[in-house]
């Protein structure tokens, strides 16, 4: 599992640019599944057909990290850049960065900038050790994106790496299919959707094509057990989340209330998030056409869409067993 | 049933976003008997179908938003407190000292407390109070408060319907149960007429949290007409003439770029022969009902909004006029009854 | 010159007639079906061979501008913005109101009535009002009814050799480019939308292509260059007279790369010169475009405009002339071999 998951957060894969991460899941997951598929917009939908074709069932869980473009390339070989998602510019002081999944740079700010709560991105810069205009052309063009340059590092039994949103959540759906015991009660597309960190968009055509009965995503949520956090009754190692709200989506009280029955009859640990901020791909699935049951597995995360977000690995251990109760359960209550 | 006795039912009844179902189907009984078919999709939109006479099958699709703004338990703290979030675009100014039911694993009666006055400072006493500081009190003990309530769990506010002076009434939630009283008023009345074109009449879910559904009701409806009955903001003190219109002086009629120009002159041409009373309420940005969504489903929908005017929106004291209702009724049936093929067929011709 | 008709003509966000009709005319020859839909978009199809593909051409007909919301005892008209107007640009200012072009001004208190710290402050909308020389409310009420649009009067003019100066370039040069489109020749089928409401949030775009099913969608669009004083270069977004400026990515879209990768070439096989917009901000009809239903390639063509969303603004003329080539050039290729089918992305 962290063997997994250090490669698929090792692996660039910004907003738009996804094509390396899609690789790598589809060579981990294409032996085990029905069908596999890749649509107009990038998103990696897998099939596994269930015991029954009466309902569809989507699972979502998004490929793309946050990360920045390049706008500007300067006389003098500086790279500017805006960013693709929500990269908070403070993260990004003193951070590397990968361009194009090759290119190493370092970023740091106007020399003349001395009130740091005026801190933008336009007030920045990459350098990427090229002296002139031409040189940092030769790796660089302008519209090309970059990452933070992060490894993978365990710490007690917590995972620290930059892109766990949401590739811990690209690692659930791989191990639910790699672990799941029999077929899944109804047909499951588990989808790997593109451009969530710009507007959870590969989720609205991918959910316009599979046209689900019941929709799932499986993302990182926040937590408030940090010092004076935020007020937030989810806190890391405690089980995975499950949503009841976030700015998307009001869960359907029916699937939330499955997933709490499940995870109390197994005896998985759980909590109940709550979250004021944000959205994820479940809202798209619930408004896609007629409508989905729709509603999500969250994973806890501290520093989300900081170089170093940190999951623990007994919740995605949870989280997994959770999803593969939820497949193979007879959905009671939602039909 | 008295349509005012109605309008209390509709009040009082908890259906905060998200949670609208058992005010589905009390709304459902309501309609039963003056419609050919109710139906519930996946969102737990109520769609209520009146066949009309036409040999062709066109659908005008009428939708009034079920859902109330409300709050939502975030934690349960020390002492069996309760700290919450809102569902919609609740004014944290009006919740301090408000009665509220939490709805966990049974029904349980609070109010809304923050630091007393007395033990802020100065400054503190300037402002108003923020929501992360209120809690909701039980008066049960933290195990009592644990064992009943979870994070997650949905609030709503208490408020019985007051009646006013003349024919206005005040309440929770008259946004939109108003709309779908005007709904019920249109479908009673059209009930006594023939009409050509088929009714689809919608009491919309999760109108308040991001017009939700409506996307999904109108996608399946795919209706030739859509018209959002809701409520717009009555005069009052501090507001402009051009952000407003007059309470009891009849619905209004929205105009703005997302309105579709033939189907607004049309409901003035009806509303002129019939006679009655009505006003026009400027809608600069297409935001803000379920008209939103309505226009711009599957290959595009003529829509237009008719509104109740109300005063003091999104607090527990909304307050309208039970005529405007009455008379939003009767311009939707007689526009029913009038509508025809050729009508219809022209709002594509641009 | 076409731009100028366009660029004259009235035709705010909901009440595009008139642009839409000067359209039609100028096209009806030239394609083989024209169609409008329940929002008012206008649709031309020009059928190719059969075997060729079909591309979607896309350009808003409509402008910023303001809607009558009040007419006051006085008979001034009080008004509201529809689309993104900065409302500090308006006082001063000929307008025409309403299908019938009503002259009038947007006037204010005089410098020298005012208190000194009044001049610091942007005037708000209740203090805007529009005057058109009527006494009293029963007579503006004969020439005006509420809901009614106001637009800037602005003439259209060249000035110099290259460059020309008008209002709703935004984006008026997008449709005058895709007129040019249907007037020429081609293999392929090419589908043009001449979209409404696109300054109100997309609105039209949301719906056009529902019924369509095109192998890729150009989104052609009037765009803000900021190539002026006190401004970077890094901050210019585009400049003017370097050529159409492909969108990188902004809030609304992320282009297909093998599309804008397509454009690349043919414009560096042609000598078209081009350029990026280098603003990730803001958005155009692509946005609602490239996600109907199982989603479109798409990508976007800027030409880039000088104090665009104001009374008047510039554009170069060699930025118009070759945004129409690279457009005529993209769709040859097309014809010839078309998108090489490296997937997604």
């Amino acid at each position: 599992m962290k063997e997994l998951i250090k490669r698929l957060v090792e692996t660039f894969g910004p907003s738009g640019d996804e094509l390396a991460v899609r690789e790598l899941i589809r060579g981990e997951i294409e032996d085990q599944v029905d069908q596999i598929e890749v649509d107009t917009m990038g998103n990696l939908i897998a099939l596994k057909k269930g015991q029954d074709d009466s309902n569809k069932v989507m699972l979502a869980a998004h490929m793309d990290e946050i990360g920045l473009i390049a706008t500007h390339i300067e006389e003098e070989g500086f790279i500017r850049f805006s960013n693709v998602g929500g990269v908070s510019p403070y993260n990004l002081l003193g951070e590397r960065v990968l361009f194009n999944g090759e290119t190493i740079g370092v970023i740091d700010k106007e020399g003349k900038l001395d009130d740091i709560s005026k801190l933008k991105h336009d007030k920045m810069y990459v350098d990427i050790g090229a002296t002139t205009q031409e040189e940092a052309e030769e790796k660089i063009k302008i519209g090309d994106t970059a990452t933070y340059y992060r490894q993978l590092d365990l710490v007690g039994n917590r995972l620290v790496a930059k892109g766990l949103d949401d590739r811990a959540g690209c690692a659930v759906l791989i191990e639910t299919i790699k672990q799941l015991t029999e077929q899944p009660t109804f047909d499951t597309y588990f989808v790997f959707t593109v451009q969530e960190e710009v507007g959870t968009r590969g989720a609205i055509t991918s959910s316009y094509g599979i046209n689900p009965d019941v929709g799932i995503a499986v993302d990182l949520t926040l937590t408030g057990d940090t010092p004076e956090a935020k007020r937030m009754a989810v806190s890391l190692g405690e089980g995975p989340a499950i949503k009841v709200k976030d700015r998307s989506v009001l869960v359907n009280p029916q699937l939330k209330n499955l997933m709490i029955d499940l995870a109390e009859e197994n005896e998985i640990p759980y909590q109940l998030e709550v979250l004021d901020r944000g959205g994820t791909d479940t809202g798209r699935m619930q408004l896609s056409r007629e409508g989905a049951i729709a509603g999500a597995i969250s994973i806890p995360g501290r520093y989300v869409h900081s170089p170093s977000e940190m999951i623990d690995l007994t919740d995605l251990e949870n989280s997994i067993k959770l999803l593969s109760e939820i497949l193979q359960s007879d959905y009671q209550g939602l039909f | 049933m008295e349509t005012k006795e109605v309008l209390q039912d509709l009040s009082e009844a908890t259906g905060v976003s998200g949670y609208e179902k058992e005010l589905g189907q009390q709304v459902a009984q309501l309609f039963e008997s003056y419609v050919d078919q109710i139906e519930f999709d996946k969102l737990g939109n109520l769609l209520a179908y009146k066949a009309g006479e036409g040999q062709q099958e066109y659908k005008v699709l009428l939708a009034a938003h079920l859902d109330e703004i409300g709050l939502m338990v975030t934690e349960v703290e020390e002492g069996g407190f309760l700290r919450f979030t809102t569902v919609g675009g609740v004014d944290q100014r009006t919740l301090v000292g408000q009665e509220v039911t939490v709805h966990g694993r049974e029904e349980l009666q609070g109010i809304i407390g923050a630091k007393p006055p007395h033990l802020q400072d100065e400054e503190e006493q300037k402002k108003s109070f923020e929501i992360e500081k209120m809690y909701i009190d039980l008066g049960l003990t933290e195990a009592d408060v644990k064992d009943k309530i979870r994070v997650g769990d949905i609030i709503s506010l208490q408020r019985n319907l007051l009646s006013l002076e003349n024919d206005r009434v005040a309440g929770k939630a008259l946004d939109d149960r108003a709309g779908v009283l005007l709904l019920l008023e249109t479908v009673k009345e059209l009930d006594k007429m023939t009409h050509q074109v088929d009714l689809y009449a919608v009491a919309t879910v999760q109108e308040e949290v991001g017009v939700r559904g409506a996307t999904t009701s109108t996608y399946g409806v795919v209706p030739d007409i859509g018209i959002a009955v809701d409520v717009c903001h009555g005069l009052m003190p501090g507001v402009n003439k051009d952000e407003a219109v007059e309470l009891g002086a009849g619905p209004a009629l929205s105009f703005g770029p997302h309105i579709h120009p033939q189907l607004v002159k049309k409901l003035k041409e009806v509303a002129d022969e019939i006679e009655l009373d009505y006003q026009f309420d400027a809608s600069p940005s297409p935001r803000g009902t379920d008209a939103y969504a309505i226009q711009v489903t599957r290959s595009g929908i003529p829509t237009a909004v008719l509104s109740i005017p109300l005063r003091y929106m999104h607090t527990s004291v909304e307050t309208i006029s039970l005529n405007d209702i009455k008379r939003g009724a009767r311009l939707l049936a007689q526009l029913l009854r009038e509508l025809e093929g050729e009508f219809v067929e022209g709002l594509r011709c641009f | 010159m076409f731009l100028k008709q366009l660029s004259e003509a009235v035709g705010v966000s909901g009440r595009e007639a008139e642009v839409r009709d000067l359209i039609r005319e100028e096209i009806k020859d030239d394609v083989d079906r024209i169609e409008t839909d329940a929002l008012g978009n206008l649709i031309a199809f020009k059928e190719g061979k059969p075997e060729q593909p079909t591309v979607l051409l896309a350009a808003h007909m409509d402008e910023i501008g303001l809607m009558i919301t009040d007419i006051t005892d006085d008979g001034l008209l009080k008004f509201k913005p529809i689309g993104g107007i900065d409302k500090r640009i308006l006082v001063s200012k000929e307008v025409v109101v309403g299908p019938d072009q009503i002259p009038g001004v947007i006037g204010a208190k005089a410098i020298h009535l005012q208190e000194s710290d009044e001049r610091k402050k942007p005037l708000d909308y209740g203090e805007l009002y529009i005057d058109i020389g009527t006494k009293e409310k029963e007579e503006s009420e004969k020439l005006v009814e509420l809901g009614m649009m106001a637009t800037f009067a602005t003439e259209f003019e060249q000035l110099g050799t290259a460059t020309v100066k008008g209002k709703a370039f935004d984006d008026r040069v997008g449709c005058a480019a895709l007129i040019e489109l249907l007037q020429q020749e081609h293999q392929l089928s090419i589908i043009a939308a001449f979209t409404v409401q696109e300054e109100i949030g997309l609105r039209g775009a949301s719906v056009v292509a529902y019924d369509l099913d095109p192998d890729l969608a150009l989104v052609v669009e009037g765009t803000s260059a900021s190539d002026v004083p006190d401004t970077k270069e890094a901050g210019y977004s585009t400049q003017l007279g370097a050529g159409p400026a492909l969108t990188i990515q902004d809030s609304s879209l992320i282009p297909s790369q093998p599309v804008v990768n397509k454009l690349i070439e043919v414009a560096d096989q042609n000598d078209i010169p081009y350029q990026f917009r280098k603003l990730t901000r803001a958005g155009t009809d692509a946005g609602a475009l490239h996600l109907t239903k199982e989603g479109i390639r798409t990508a976007v063509i800027s030409m880039p405009c000088r104090y665009i969303h104001s009374p008047a603004s510039l554009l170069n003329l060699n930025d118009y002339q070759a945004t129409v080539e690279l457009l005529t050039k993209f769709c040859q290729d097309m014809e010839e071999g078309g998108l090489a089918d490296e997937g997604v992305n």
